[in-house]
């Protein structure tokens, strides 16, 4: 099955939830048609943004692995020079 | 004790203009997987500085069938030079990574070993997660990053962390596979590369990768490349 699909077959599924529970009268009137969708989409906002905030806290770095990729690059530069390969400068 | 089979890895690097780099990158892969048996294979698209002239040099050094020549006659994108690598490639398993230095040939043996504990048809690197890293990104292009990763996971639950990425190793069968059904170009290659895999089902294990960013200085992450980045998205939204 193609996942867009899967995606809205799953709106699908919440959304007729929502509206049976307003059919069925469950939900007192007088409560906005509109509730559950604009929660759904304002939590699904917040969710997101606090995954981009929370994921940039912990971005991972590596500042030392750029100092040791100048070694390597030193190292290889040298074995290559002993070999008489020209491999010319950066 | 049985006898344990010895894979062949075949190892695809496209270049373009990456004289020094392919020099350096051979001498890490031979430093980094001394006891393996691996090809690899260089698909240059012209390079007008040099580029094949070292690989030659460096096929006399190591020998004709550790390095093999596959060029083309001009620049025709980093999916054909990785079908046109495929073609000539003779081990079990391929993997596939930049010339630039980005890709660091020192996490091979983790990926193949990775591969080898969990027989996945796909290890894929990934730089988001403890253990990896990125270097040379200022705060906006993290942002950026994170931003696009966010989304992408939300949209497409692609189950691997890093998206764009393009240090993989694949089963040569799986590659040839999700290869042939894929149309996009440049990063949004990789990323529906892995949604495929994804979807048709594959075994996808990850490994940590560090990345140095040595270009990313000198080219910006302007507004085309989002644009593009989300008409990927929706493509792939749709169409897997």
């Amino acid at each position: 099955m193609k996942h867009i699909v899967k995606i809205l077959s799953l709106l699908l599924a919440v959304s007729a939830f929502w509206i049976g529970l307003l059919q069925a009268a469950i939900i007192p009137p007088g409560y906005n048609t509109w509730l559950l969708p604009i929660y759904f989409v304002v939590s699904l906002g917040c969710y997101g943004l606090l995954m981009v905030g929370l994921g940039l806290m912990q971005f991972p770095t590596c500042p030392q692995e750029a100092l040791l990729l100048q070694h390597d690059i030193a190292e290889a530069k040298d074995f290559f020079k002993h070999k008489g390969v020209d491999v010319g400068s950066d | 004790m049985a006898e344990e089979k010895k894979y062949k890895y075949s190892i695809i690097v496209p270049t373009y203009n990456e004289r020094l780099n392919i020099a350096l990158i051979v001498y890490l892969i031979f430093k980094h997987l001394r006891d393996v048996d691996f090809e690899i294979i260089v698909v240059d698209d012209g390079s007008p500085d040099g580029t094949q002239e070292i690989v030659k040099q460096l096929q006399h050094l190591y020998g004709e069938d550790r390095i093999l020549l596959r060029a083309r006659a001009k620049k025709l994108g980093l999916g054909t030079a990785y079908i046109h690598g495929l073609k000539h490639a003779t081990g079990d398993f391929v993997v596939i990574m930049d010339a630039d230095l980005s890709h660091h040939p020192k996490y091979l043996p983790s990926f193949i070993k990775k591969q080898l504990e969990t027989n996945a048809s796909i290890v894929t690197g990934t730089r988001y997660v403890k253990g990896g890293g990125v270097h040379g990104w200022n705060l906006m292009r993290k942002l950026t990053s994170r931003g696009a990763n966010v989304l992408a996971q939300t949209l497409l639950w692609p189950g691997v962390s890093d998206l764009t990425g393009s240090f993989r190793l694949y089963k040569k069968s799986v590659l040839e596979d999700v290869i042939s059904s894929c149309v996009s170009k440049g990063y949004v290659f990789q990323m529906e590369m892995i949604v495929r895999a994804t979807r048709k089902g594959y075994h996808i294990e990850e490994v940590p990768i560090t990345f140095v960013d040595r270009v990313f200085g000198t080219s910006k992450l302007g507004g085309s490349e989002i644009v593009e980045y989300l008409k990927g998205l929706v493509y792939l939204l749709l169409t897997t």
